[in-house]
């Protein structure tokens, strides 16, 4: 799907407070009349040490040395895991900046040696100004969401490679067979990856939303090929390249996407939206008819989601989620008659869905992006 | 489409409906006679104006629900549900809130806490574009249909009026069932269709999770009136229709044909009616190479004036042995059918052209009765055998709904007889 929206949605109430201007080295000789002097971050392999763990308000400096053997990169880090700033690729033994906007409020730090994982992590304390108020249980949520994107991502990249892999063989039936499961984990989470506006136009545009001028790529320019045409040339070869390409990218940036609980609650909604529109009318995957595989995709995201804030919301609104349960379970069933194995995603094929039963589906798409539509103000109250 | 409301006495003077009391509302409704146009009187007829610039309210409360006998407005959406629940408690709930909603819409007020103004973080409760229209003459009218009382679904099975029969199929009917039966019904009728889409709009959404729309039909151009001294309406064949329709003041006519009576069974539907929804496709085309001549033997009126065969006035008592054996108006009048009539209040409809580039177009036929058995049916029996219209008309849509009586106060709602 092409974006429709450019950005998750913010939950300006919650989180403006809190928005820090990310800098960068360039940014160093900006005024600093907040900050007292620069916070030392000694990095090793094993350590991530600072100078000091509470500092005030404003233009903050931090002086990162890598005194490790491996590459590592620092974060400065919301409670729910929004990175504030970054500095990444410190090669050992370098010495690097990196600079923020900082309001009041609690953060994190975290070294990550060798780039990879949650890194190690450090409280910090910015004081002074206004601080927001925080909901403990929304950021955990949004941690835990965060990581899922990020999990989602990570799964996704070996299953893509089975993909283009099969693509750059030259095997019809084999790309075939690997194409719908290459995509779940970008439908579980894609108003994530739609909010980098120049990633989904790369991997995930249909014929028919194509620009003037721009070019098919990803999956469906592929799908197209295997399915209508049956032949796999050089340039699906090569586009198969580029989509493990645009797709590492993703995988790259999800961390740093902007989610807020009010974006997880309507990127749910939009979830159930893209099925809305694309998904029941066959339009997706109108050469594959894999739209049930992507259909399980986007309702599982979205119940990912809604689990998560789901704590917040039956505070709020019992009601609300007592009506969400039932038409999940509702929708999960419906959509288990069209597989023989509960546990895989080997979905009837779209053409062979009836009117009739499109009309069900749609009802129960309905049916739950409608109360759906009710859980950001629900966990916004 | 069916000339089936032809008095046997003649029309009544102009001056004598100047002031009745329409329906159970206890408000006096009434149609100006002046310039034969609709007009709107709250509590009085001194300053009556014209309905459509009055834009003004149709009580939603009452003995009988409005939209039967209250004037017919200019536009219609109707549609019909498939109730997707199966727990009776939600669907008794989503009467109530849908009761709730279309109280305030009938005033023209928002559904909810509006549509604009609360949470920016979630869509607003009204959809919004009706804000600034006045109500309109919005009326909506509920009704349930033989689905609802099957076995097996909400333990309703012996609630079920024998009025409420299954429609027959019909020879030449065509019936297409994604535009016909449903569980539930709204009639949605307003002078300005915005009004009449919005109120269906917002009911759907209330009730999504619990019903699904399973078909709807806009509707324009009014094809008969329950306010015989305003001009008759002309259907998309070009004829004047419902020059004898049921007159909305017409107590004793309403009564007798079109209000469900305390003997009639099913105490539920006591000031209720049966409603029969029938999707008319008209042979547009070929009805437009037909000759002049043929076209007014097929009706058994005149084109221009509306006079039955050998009369010289549209209102002139039609004698019916001059007109083809198989003349519509002959077929339909209640001479020909034990008395029997109905009161409609149909509309034209046009979805555009088909893919063959033919007006999709034609009559969305609602007929009110007190017993569809005794109404409806027998009419479209002799109809459908022998009408030579017939030739140029197709039923492709059909469905039929008890009507319960109006509700009460605020705190009543629709089916509360059935359901209570």
């Amino acid at each position: 799907m092409r974006p429709v929206r450019t950005s998750v949605v913010t939950a300006a109430a919650a989180v403006a407070a809190l928005t820090a201007v990310t800098g960068c080295a360039d940014k160093s000789d900006a005024k600093a009349d907040g900050a007292a002097g620069s916070i030392k971050v000694t990095a090793t392999d094993s350590s991530c040490e600072l100078s000091k763990n509470d500092f005030p308000a404003g233009h903050v400096k931090f002086d990162i040395e890598n005194k490790g053997s491996k590459v590592t990169e620092v974060y400065l880090l919301f409670p729910d895991d929004r990175i504030v700033a970054e500095r990444e690729n410190i090669g050992p033994g370098l010495k690097q900046q990196l600079t923020a906007e900082v309001k009041a409020g609690s953060y994190e730090i975290a070294c990550k040696p060798g780039m990879k994982g949650d890194g190690i992590r450090q409280k910090v304390t910015v004081t002074g100004g206004t601080a927001a108020k925080r909901n403990p249980a929304l950021d955990t949520a949004v941690a835990e969401y965060r990581k899922y994107a990020q999990e989602q991502a990570d799964e996704t990249l070996p299953k893509v490679k089975v993909f283009t892999d099969a693509v750059r063989a030259g095997d019809l039936e084999a790309a075939k067979k690997a194409f719908a499961p290459s995509r779940l984990g970008w439908e579980r989470t894609e108003p994530v990856a739609e909010s980098f506006g120049d990633i989904d136009p790369k991997t995930d545009t249909r014929e028919d939303g194509l620009e003037k001028g721009q070019k098919w790529t990803g999956w469906h320019r592929l799908e197209k090929s295997l399915w209508a045409d049956g032949k796999i040339g050089q340039d699906e070869k090569d586009l198969a390249t580029e989509l493990d390409k645009d797709l590492a990218d993703w995988q790259k940036r999800v961390g740093t996407a902007e989610i807020t609980p009010t974006s997880m609650a309507n990127g749910a909604k939009e979830l159930l939206d893209e099925v809305a529109t694309g998904k029941i009318t066959g339009e997706e995957d109108r050469y594959s008819h894999t739209d049930l595989s992507d259909f399980k995709g986007n309702v599982e995201g979205a119940q990912k989601a809604y689990e998560l804030l789901k704590p917040v919301a039956a505070k709020n609104d019992a009601a609300l989620t007592t009506e969400l349960d039932k038409q999940f379970g509702g929708l999960n069933t419906l959509l288990d008659k069209y597989r023989t194995d509960k546990t895989s995603y080997d979905f009837t094929s779209y053409d062979k869905v009836s009117e009739g039963d499109r009309k069900q589906l749609s009802d129960a798409v309905n049916a739950l992006a409608e109360p759906l539509s009710k859980l950001a103000a629900a966990v916004t109250k | 489409m069916s000339d089936t409301t032809e008095a046997t006495e003649p029309a009544r003077s102009p001056s004598r409906r100047a002031l009745l009391g329409w329906g159970g509302a206890g408000l006096a409704l009434g149609a100006a006679a002046a310039g034969g146009t609709v007009a709107v009187v709250k509590g009085g007829g001194s300053d009556a104006v014209p309905a459509a610039e009055s834009g003004a309210a149709v009580p939603f409360h009452g003995a009988h629900q409005a939209g039967i006998a209250t004037a017919v407005q200019d536009r219609l959406h109707f549609a019909a549900f498939d109730v997707t629940t199966k727990d009776r408690a939600a669907l008794v709930q989503l009467l109530k809130d849908w009761t709730a909603a279309a109280a305030a819409m009938a005033e023209g007020k928002t559904v909810g806490e509006g549509a604009y103004g609360g949470l920016a973080e979630a869509p607003p409760d009204d959809t919004g574009e009706a804000l600034g229209l006045k109500p309109s003459r919005l009326t909506l009218t509920f009704g349930v249909g033989p689905s609802l009382f099957a076995k097996d679904r909400f333990g309703l099975e012996s609630k079920r009026p024998e009025a409420l029969v299954d429609i027959e199929q019909f020879p030449g009917d065509n019936l297409d069932p994604a535009r016909s039966g449903g569980d539930l019904c709204v009639q949605a009728c307003a002078d300005d269709p915005q009004v009449a889409v919005h109120a269906i709009r917002n009911l759907a959404r209330i009730g999504m999770g619990k019903v699904a729309i399973r078909w709807s039909q806009l509707g324009f151009g009014k094809t008969s009136s329950t306010t015989p001294d305003a001009q008759t309406p002309r259907n998309m064949m070009g004829f004047k229709d419902g020059t004898r329709n049921v007159d909305g003041t017409d107590t004793k006519a309403l009564d007798e044909h079109v209000w469900v009576g305390a003997k009639d069974g099913s105490d539920w539907m006591t000031g209720g009616s049966y409603l029969v929804a029938r999707r008319i496709r008209m042979h547009i085309e070929t009805w437009d190479r037909t000759s002049l001549q043929e076209q007014e033997d097929v009706f058994g009126r005149d084109k221009g004036e509306g006079a039955p065969v050998g009369k010289a006035k549209e209102r002139d008592e039609p004698f019916l042995k001059a007109m083809k054996p198989t003349a519509h108006v002959r077929l339909a009048h209640p001479d020909s059918n034990d008395g029997a009539r109905i009161l409609r209040r149909g509309y034209s409809f046009t979805d555009g052209t088909d893919g063959l580039g033919r007006l999709d177009a034609g009559l969305f036929f609602l007929a009110y009765q007190r017993d569809v058995r005794k109404g409806f049916l027998p009419i479209q029996r002799a109809l459908a055998r022998q009408d030579a219209l017939n030739e140029y008309i197709q039923h492709v849509g059909s469905a039929i709904f008890a009507v319960p009586p109006g509700v009460r106060d605020k705190g009543d709602w629709w089916g509360r007889g059935l359901f209570g």
